[in-house]
């Protein structure tokens, strides 16, 4: 028996390899669409590294595989276009690589990088009109914040009944929110033709993470990434900085509407209230959290070249930066105890507790949907923050060199502009874009020729990405089918492969959170990781051959794909190894759909 | 049955199996662990539960006058706490583990936890499954960390977790075998042979991570399904049956006994967030204690030997308000106590720092204060009992230094 020893080691038996092209080459001529995609999944096999293997007779004998094998290196081959697909798109659906084919690879990107030129379907258009997108930070808070949910309750005191009253009510509209946002969040990813743009709005959404497990952030995360995240995907770095700095989600998730001069004193209006310590303690002081993140995560990077001084200067310049008094940065946090007293003085007599007088707007609102705002609550609506004069740190601050002169929250964009700007900014988000789009440990030759456009463009993410998709280093073979997928792109691209139906959000929101993943809840500030070494582990690669093969039955709770007339999933593989296929065809028909999703290579991309 | 076993019965066997690098693989665990090795449980009480009504200082008068309502009775009355020493009491729901302390494998160490001041439980749980408090970009658990440092046995289910998501603790390049406590085990389509087979047969055979990653899988899969198939899995005691709670302490003891080449176990229990209603020696926090104990005995009792090689840590991510609220409950607090169990355990004492519960003795004149770092605690633990050196435990422990008035000795016997 002859073997071959490839590069990684392992060891083909080519007799078998053989067999494999004996049997397409039997198959019935019903079979001729079959037998295509085979022999195209076998030239794949030979393009990925097996050539000496299949430069054998039987494949020679193929006018098409020879003009596939001459293409192989050029974007528009199969194999170029299949592995931009799996990049540039959450995964390839039958039909798409055929399409890009048509279109050319250029045009395709051209499109894809700037998603205003692609028509939304009006289904995809629909799922975003949720008041969990489209209405503001203080809105939000208004209609479906715990003073509201409280108003709304039925009793409203503070017998058992009414807690449970107020707890079913919390919960039911908590669901609710991220239910909606997270059916819009996943249709728009399956089915969206504006794919690089939600692919993108996944990366910023991680770079800029918040999580909705966190308190407020209940309320907020869908138009966090609504507003915040997903129209500035592909626009410029520094617009998205500021969108996200000055977001009540993230000012809330890094506490830094709590972060307060040392000098500042509280004055307590609420007579009934000066006993009580935590009155003080809600603007205790220096909170450094988020310009940490600020630094270490946003913007720099680790290494970025920042001390811990740079980060306690760049936590006094964004002092006072907070909430909207009466929209979560009035008594939303203040322990259980005292926010009971409060809301039955509340009820009662607003004016001690809410000095903004909003407790009529929100006595109004019942339903979901009828959305009453609030115009008189201060500062900016959109974002939902705050700026607090009486809260910031007034002196003078130097953040790496540089002097920042008190000037109230004109240094706070003064210092956004030094930090997007400077060439460690630079270097970062391209590291992190080099590593999701193109491999774990990405070439530092691609890094920094991406770094450039980053700095020439002032920031321009769709001119970076251009420099990155036209590289080199994106097209290198080495560079294809390399990344692990994340259990949510691994759950999306299963998806768009079938062609499915999410019926019910629920289930899938289950699974990814099983899978470790949950849409929205990822704990940590620097978001969920995209490379091989977070994801791949015994428990979750069992966990996807569950989820396959469930999903290949068309059996997979919440989702529906009897209605697919894409064809055969097995154009969903960028790549194949003739031990899949072979799989593949020792199995029963019934089983075969969901050895594609879980096959080896479905987990790469 | 183990991997071979399983794939050997679908009659699917074949030389394949014997490729090299798996050889490698089986050989390198076999090798590995000469020696029966200790062990640690970590159990995460979350909500964080009321210290205070676990080991219920009696004989403080303060107690019952800040407590009306919810205040575990002293010992001989009825509902009352199981004297400890004469000063403290047991929760009377905790019974069950009452032998462990009479014994000298159980003890508490009083006014532990974060040095963050932070009372949400987002960040409480965040930083004490990091371990490191403040530091919010910590991306790995310090359990992993911990598991990293300990001899490699190659064993898929080197860590356990009772569970269907790996927690934050467990988060790290080790990798961890996670399995729901279930009275009855479940069955998902990859333990159906002919299924496993056909993916066995694309997989097996790459040499790659992704094959490693899938026999590992099938092999932790089997082992646990192999291990507490049929068993009779309920709870001791008349524990809650339907709760997963019920089970962990019996399977996992089990699993632990069975399989020496576990090292590291982790469970989770909730429910302990007790703002309304919290009861007192009969109630809603009385009834999750009775599950725990339950628990906790159950695993003592089916850890068999091993259990003289194991070490339990029961803790929460902040105590409880040392007054009870209006709502006949208590509120978020700071410092709180962690439990320690097992036969490494010198137990029947409790350790730590007590001042009483005075105002002028409380955390911002309301909560337990935090005397010892809950990171002493998890470094002793780790040093004498895993055998850690100073350098390991820098690594599990960034930014710490047990030292000084942080240090704690005398959880472990000499």
């Amino acid at each position: 028996m002859r073997t071959i020893k490839k590069k990684n080691g392992r060891q083909l038996d080519a007799p078998h390899v053989a067999n494999i092209y004996r049997r397409m080459k039997a198959a019935s001529p019903a079979n001729a669409k079959r037998r295509a995609i085979y022999v195209a999944l076998a030239i794949l096999v030979g393009l990925s590294g097996a050539t000496t293997l299949l430069s054998g007779q039987a494949l020679a004998r193929s006018k098409a595989s020879r003009i596939e094998r001459q293409q192989a290196s050029s974007k528009d081959s199969r194999e170029g276009v299949a592995h931009l697909l799996n990049r540039v798109t959450f995964g390839i659906r039958p039909g798409d690589v055929e399409k890009v084919q048509a279109l050319g690879v250029e045009r395709y990107l051209k499109e894809q990088l700037s998603p205003d030129s692609i028509a939304l379907p009006s289904s995809i258009q629909q799922v975003a009109q949720v008041p969990a997108l489209t209405e503001n930070p203080v809105n939000l808070f208004l209609n479906y914040g715990k003073p509201a949910l409280k108003a709304l309750s039925k009793g409203g005191g503070n017998t058992e009944a009414d807690k449970k009253a107020l707890g079913k009510i919390v919960r039911d509209t908590y669901g609710k929110l991220y239910q909606e946002a997270a059916q819009a969040h996943l249709t728009r990813a399956i089915d969206s033709p504006r794919q690089l743009q939600e692919v993108m709005t996944d990366f910023w959404f991680n770079h800029f993470n918040v999580s909705s497990d966190k308190g407020l952030d209940h309320i907020w995360v869908g138009q966090y990434e609504e507003s915040a995240i997903r129209p500035h995907a592909l626009g410029r770095f520094r617009d998205m900085l500021g969108a996200t700095a000055h977001h009540a989600a993230m000012l809330f998730y890094l506490d830094n509407w709590q972060n307060t001069a040392a000098s500042f004193r509280p004055v307590v209006n609420n007579p009934n209230n000066s006993n009580n310590p935590k009155a003080k303690s809600r603007f205790k002081g220096i909170n450094e959290n988020y310009a940490r993140e600020l630094m270490e995560l946003h913007t720099l990077g680790v290494d970025g070249g920042y001390t811990q001084k740079d980060v306690q200067e760049l936590a006094r310049v964004l002092t006072g930066l907070g909430l909207p008094p009466g929209a979560g940065g009035g008594f939303a946090m203040r322990n259980p105890q005292e926010r009971r007293r409060m809301l039955g003085q509340f009820q009662g007599n607003q004016s001690q507790i809410m000095p903004f007088g909003q407790r009529s707007r929100q006595r109004g609102i019942r339903n979901f949907g009828e959305v009453v705002s609030a115009s008189s609550i201060p500062g900016d609506a959109k974002s939902g923050s705050y700026f607090d004069a009486r809260r910031h740190d007034p002196g003078t601050k130097v953040i790496m060199g540089q002097t920042i002169a008190g000037a109230g929250e004109r240094e706070i964009e003064q210092v956004l502009d030094i930090l997007a700007r400077h060439p460690s900014t630079a270097h970062h988000i391209s590291y992190k874009l080099a590593q999701y789009f193109v491999a774990d440990t990405p070439p530092e030759s691609l890094v920094k020729k991406m770094a450039a456009t980053f700095t020439r463009t002032d920031g321009q993410i769709a001119a970076v990405l251009n420099t990155l998709f036209e590289s080199e280093e994106f097209w290198n073979p080495q560079n294809r089918n390399n990344k692990f997928k994340s259990p949510y792109r691994y759950v999306v691209s299963s998806l768009r492969a079938t062609d499915a139906t999410i019926v019910d959000v629920v289930p899938v929101l289950a699974y990814l959170k099983q899978a470790g993943q949950p849409l929205y809840k990822c704990l940590t500030p620097n978001g969920y990781k995209n490379t091989q070494e977070a994801w791949l582990n015994p428990d979750s690669l069992i966990n996807r051959l569950n989820f396959a093969t469930a999903l290949g039955a068309n059996r997979l709770p919440g989702v529906r794909t009897e209605n697919n007339k894409q064809g055969d999933i097995t154009d969903s593989l960028a790549i194949v190894s003739e031990k899949t296929v072979s799989a593949i065809e020792q199995a029963q028909p019934q089983l075969r759909q969901s050895l594609v999703l879980g096959s080896p290579e479905f987990m790469m991309y | 049955m183990n991997r071979r076993d399983f794939l050997k019965t679908a009659g699917l066997a074949t030389a394949s199996l014997l490729m090299p690098n798996v050889q490698v693989w089986a050989q390198a665990g076999k090798t590995a662990s000469a020696a029966p090795s200790n062990k640690l449980v970590v159990v995460f009480l979350r909500g964080a539960i009321d210290g205070l009504s676990v080991v219920v200082p009696y004989s403080d008068p303060n107690y019952y006058k800040v407590r009306n309502n919810i205040a575990i009775p002293p010992p001989g009355n009825e509902l009352g706490a199981l004297d400890l020493d004469g000063h403290f009491g047991l929760h009377p729901s905790l019974a069950p583990i009452m032998p462990l302390w009479k014994n000298g494998s159980l003890s508490f160490i009083l006014n532990t936890g974060s040095p963050d001041p932070t009372r949400s439980h987002f960040d409480a749980q965040d930083y004490m499954e990091s371990g490191c408090p403040g530091r919010k970009s910590t991306s790995t658990g310090w359990l992993n960390r911990l598991l990293a440092q300990l001899p490699d046995n190659h064993s898929p289910v080197r860590a356990l977790n009772i569970g269907t998501t790996t927690p934050r603790i467990l988060q790290g390049p080790v990798a961890s075998a996670t399995f729901k406590a279930e009275l009855k085990r479940r069955r998902s389509p990859i333990d159906n042979a002919v299924i496993a087979a056909s993916y066995e047969r694309m997989y097996e055979g790459r040499g790659d991570s992704l094959e490693r990653a899938f026999l590992d899988g099938i092999e932790a899969r089997t082992t646990i399904n192999e291990k507490l198939n049929g068993e009779q899995m309920q709870a001791n005691g008349g524990a809650i049956q339907a709760s997963r709670f019920g089970a962990f302490g019996k399977q996992l003891g089990k699993l632990m006994s069975e399989e020496p080449k576990v090292q590291v176990a982790f469970v989770d229990l909730g429910g302990f967030d007790t703002h309304v209603n919290q009861g007192n020696g009969k109630g809603q926090l009385a009834n999750h204690l009775n599950v725990l104990g339950n628990g906790l005995s159950d695993l003592a009792g089916a850890l068999g030997d091993t259990y003289s090689r194991t070490v339990i840590l029961v803790m929460s991510e902040f105590g409880r308000t040392v007054k009870e609220n209006g709502n006949n409950g208590t509120d978020h607090g700071h410092g709180n106590f962690i439990w320690a169990l097992g036969g490494a355990v010198q137990g029947g004492k409790l350790l730590g720092h007590w001042d009483g519960i005075s105002d002028r003795a409380l955390y911002e004149g309301r909560d337990l204060p935090v005397r010892t770092d809950f990171r002493s605690v998890l470094s002793s633990v780790a040093g004498d009992h895993l055998q850690l050196s100073s350098n390991q435990l820098q690594t599990v422990f960034p930014d710490f230094s047990a030292s000084g008035g942080n240090a704690i000795s005398g959880i472990l016997k000499a």
